[in-house]
């Protein structure tokens, strides 16, 4: 009794000189803070493969294998990422302006209508490639920078709150695109060819080139989404739009006293937010799927919000969380297939792992981790991080 | 959360946009008004059709004649225009003017969906308790956002509370009852309903003890519900083959169901829906009519000073944040256990987030987010109707999804023009630290 306590007080001791030594040198407490809240949703979620009588090491192998495997896999994980960064980018911007922007469904399928509608034009196959990707490109960023942009516009003009007005043009936009794909008589966008409701097939010009032959494709518009992050930590931090948004964030009435026009900034930043989402359709549709399906995009935002949430609404810091989600739903299916776990178990852990990111005292207690006096990634209050 | 709030405050407050607001609104009236008399009652058929108020054989009801009641709503629409630029003395009609207006658009959609259909008649009672019934999760959730918010604490996670509820409910029933027997359905019931409670206990924990983002607690919640009702679906109930059975029975209230015509469409229903009722009408009578809810409303609007005054901020938190999850929970049994006997992957399909609307569509009050609730029942069950009777417009047959889409552009019109401004509790979102 008397030797395991010890034993514990020896490892606190480590772990404690090991945390010090992290802090000073490098200052990556948020890092393995993080990093523990990951290894302890796994083993909650290995408790829970253990109860239906698998054993959770035998799973986790599979999961691990489908997540990062092989090239294929590592292919694969990050081809299924790509779309979650700009769905987290959509609630992530509006979050700083202090709007909530739960219609990062509705702005994706906004976006890759427009965008397959664009890309499907006669004309589109006599452009050459590098005036035609742009072209389907812009469409969908636009279509969601609209639809986007309508609860911003009813938000300055009438109050009415963004969080509704959100919901309701989700599941406007979901009946809008299934009619014009379903819908024969008349034609919308139907493709009349295909069995399927879908779309046609866009140009063969406007085809995002692939990167890696992987389950799905990773191709080009992955250096677009992850390159607009950084375009969104420039714009938030060095300029003076990116001021103006996070001071009416932070209150809106001293930003209306300073002078800043706060009814343009809530109209543009969700302009702004649901381009993002427009793009990462947009960037589906011509790399991956090359026709609109509406059921391509069911539950993105939904992740997007975890995600954004997860990366703190940093935009750096999205990159990696939409990966770590992305790889695991990769991973899942071969998880499945060879342990016989149902996939579910992965967004037990995806909960979790949000749940101990931000209720990251439990983490702290658990792993003797003391908190930093100026820590940035105070879980409190994400406001009070940006 | 406090700072989505405020720029709300900005955006609707200056006394320029309400007077807009009031004017443009009337305008809209003013022109759907001359719109109805001079463009649609004179197009539409003007052969004689019927409200019913019981099924056939040869039902109880009125026949009208479409253009003259289209033409009397187009006069109630400019008078409630013209009240609005009246001298100031006629102004005080203009509020309830606008109210009876709004009110009217019911009757004229169905007015005009009947004439434009080849059906000479519909049953508007079974209609109208169509809708009562598919408001029932709808009600029951915002109830539970009512109480969450109003006590300061902001759930966006009743989508998640109801799916758990809803899952475990029903697989508590498959594998102790075999999802036959009424005894077992009522013990799955509560099963459900105390799942909803323990739910709600986590977002109380998250967001009371440990100061957690309330949105982001929320979102835990969703996300957690979405993962284990899956994982619960595909290991237990799947894997123990019952995945349907016998829901709760309909019956008719005592003597109520008694009256003629309506009596036994209108007081016959399901155990769930009844409850429904008790739940609202008991919101209201707790929150407004004893102190325990006034100290709840106080928790919301400003801790501190409850604080000073002696209540227990925490436990009042910790106490309505589990009374709103054991609502969401019996809304959860509603879905698979009341309007079929079974339960499906992500059952609730965003009905939670539709009751966060009908709450603030209701701006935080119970009668108010009751109405919200019924507007989108309402709203659903005319998509319904519509479809069945074949609405033609020139010769094209409106598609379904215009029909399923209409409850999504009435609530957006309704919140942008005619609501406007919806006041949160000033506290919620907030975490609460006791003073030293």
């Amino acid at each position: 009794m008397n030797g395991v306590g010890n034993a514990n007080a020896g490892v606190g001791r480590a772990a404690s000189q090991v945390h010090r030594f992290l802090n000073e040198v490098w200052r990556l407490q948020p890092l393995y803070v993080s990093l523990y809240a990951i290894l302890l949703s796994f083993v909650v979620g290995g408790v829970l493969i253990s109860i239906i009588g698998v054993n959770p090491f035998t799973a986790y192998w599979a999961l691990l294998r489908g997540m990062v495997g092989g090239g294929d896999q590592i292919a694969g994980s990050v081809a299924r990422s790509v779309p979650f960064i700009g769905s987290a980018l959509a609630l992530a911007f509006a979050f700083r302006a202090g709007l909530f922007n739960i219609g990062a469904e509705g702005q994706l399928l906004a976006g890759g209508v427009t965008a397959a509608f664009v890309g499907a034009l006669s004309w589109m196959s006599d452009l050459p490639g590098i005036v035609a990707i742009p072209l389907i490109l812009i469409a969908g960023t636009m279509g969601g920078a609209i639809w986007g942009g309508i609860p911003g516009v009813l938000r300055a003009k009438t109050g009415a709150h963004e969080v509704i007005s959100t919901i309701m043009l989700n599941s406007l936009v979901l009946f809008g695109v299934r009619w014009m794909v379903n819908s024969r008589d008349p034609v919308v966008l139907r493709d009349t060819d295909s069995t399927v409701p879908r779309t046609d097939p866009i140009s063969e010009t406007a085809v995002l080139p692939e990167l890696v032959d992987s389950q799905p494709t990773l191709h080009v518009g992955l250096f677009a989404l992850v390159g607009i992050c950084f375009v969104v930590a420039f714009l938030l931090n060095r300029t003076t739009f990116g001021f103006e948004v996070g001071t009416v964030g932070l209150n809106p009435h001293a930003s209306h006293y300073a002078g800043i026009n706060v009814n343009r900034v809530i109209v543009a930043s969700m302009a702004v937010s649901g381009s993002f989402a427009g793009l990462a359709a947009a960037s589906e549709i011509s790399g991956t799927n090359g026709f609109f399906q509406p059921g391509t995009f069911f539950l993105m935002g939904f992740d997007g919000i975890a995600i954004a949430l997860l990366a703190r609404t940093n935009p750096v810091a999205i990159i990696a969380a939409a990966l770590l989600w992305g790889s695991m739903l990769s991973g899942a299916p071969l998880m499945q297939q060879e342990a016989d776990v149902s996939i579910d178990v992965v967004r037990i852990i995806q909960a979790m792992v949000l749940l101990f990111v931000a209720a990251d005292a439990i983490v702290r207690y658990l792993f003797r981790v003391r908190e930093l006096d100026q820590s940035p990634f105070k879980a409190t209050s994400i406001e009070g991080a940006v | 959360m406090t700072t989505v709030e405020n720029a709300a405050g900005i955006a609707g407050t200056s006394s320029q946009a309400r007077l807009d607001r009031q004017s443009v609104t009337g305008l809209v009236f003013g022109f759907l008004g001359v719109a109805l008399i001079v463009g649609v009652a004179p197009a539409i058929s003007s052969s004689s059709r019927r409200f019913n108020f019981e099924p056939p054989p040869d039902p109880a009801g009125i026949g009208f004649d479409p253009p003259t009641w289209v033409t009397a709503i187009g006069v109630l629409f400019l008078l409630t225009a013209a009240l609005g630029f009246a001298p100031p003395a006629a102004r005080v009609w203009a509020s309830p003017a606008r109210l009876l207006s709004a009110l009217a658009v019911i009757p004229l959609v169905l007015v005009l969906s009947l004439a434009l259909s080849d059906n000479p008649s519909t049953n508007i009672v079974n209609l109208f308790n169509e809708s009562l019934v598919l408001a029932t999760p709808l009600a029951l959730g915002s109830m539970t956002g009512l109480w969450c918010e109003r006590s300061g604490i902001i759930n966006i996670g009743i989508e998640g509370t109801m799916l758990a509820g809803a899952g475990i409910g029903y697989m508590t029933y498959a594998t102790i009852g075999d999802a036959q027997s009424t005894g077992w359905l009522w013990f799955s019931i509560l099963i459900s309903v105390l799942a909803g409670g323990l739910v709600a206990a986590l977002l109380a924990v998250l967001s009371i003890r440990f100061g957690v983002n309330q949105i982001v607690g929320g979102v835990v919640i969703n996300l957690f519900a979405l993962g284990l009702t899956g994982f619960l679906r595909s290991e237990v109930i799947v894997k123990s083959g019952i995945t349907t059975g016998v829901g709760t029975s309909e019956f008719g209230l005592p003597l109520l169901s008694k009256i003629p015509v309506i009596g036994d469409q209108v007081f016959r229903g399901q155990p769930i829906y009844w409850l429904m009722y008790v739940v609202v009408i008991g919101t209201w009578v707790v929150m407004y009519r004893t102190p325990w809810g006034l100290r709840v409303r106080s928790c919301g609007e400003n801790p501190h000073a409850a604080e000073t005054l002696g209540v227990n901020v925490v436990r009042i938190r910790y106490q309505s944040v589990i009374l709103g999850g054991l609502i969401a929970g019996l809304a959860g049994a509603w879905f698979s256990m009341e309007s079929q006997a079974r339960f499906e992957d992500n059952m609730t399909n965003a009905a939670g987030f539709i009751a966060l609307a009908a709450l603030i569509f209701g701006k935080w009050t119970p009668w108010g987010a009751f109405g919200g609730a019924l507007l989108f029942g309402f709203s659903r069950a005319l998509g319904t109707r519509l479809q069945f009777l074949g609405v033609e417009v020139s010769g094209f047959e409106i598609p379904s999804e215009f029909l399923q889409a209409l409850p999504f552009v009435v609530t957006l019109v309704v919140v942008a023009g005619a609501v406007g401004r919806s006041i949160p509790p000033a506290a919620a979102g907030q975490p609460f630290q006791r003073s030293k």
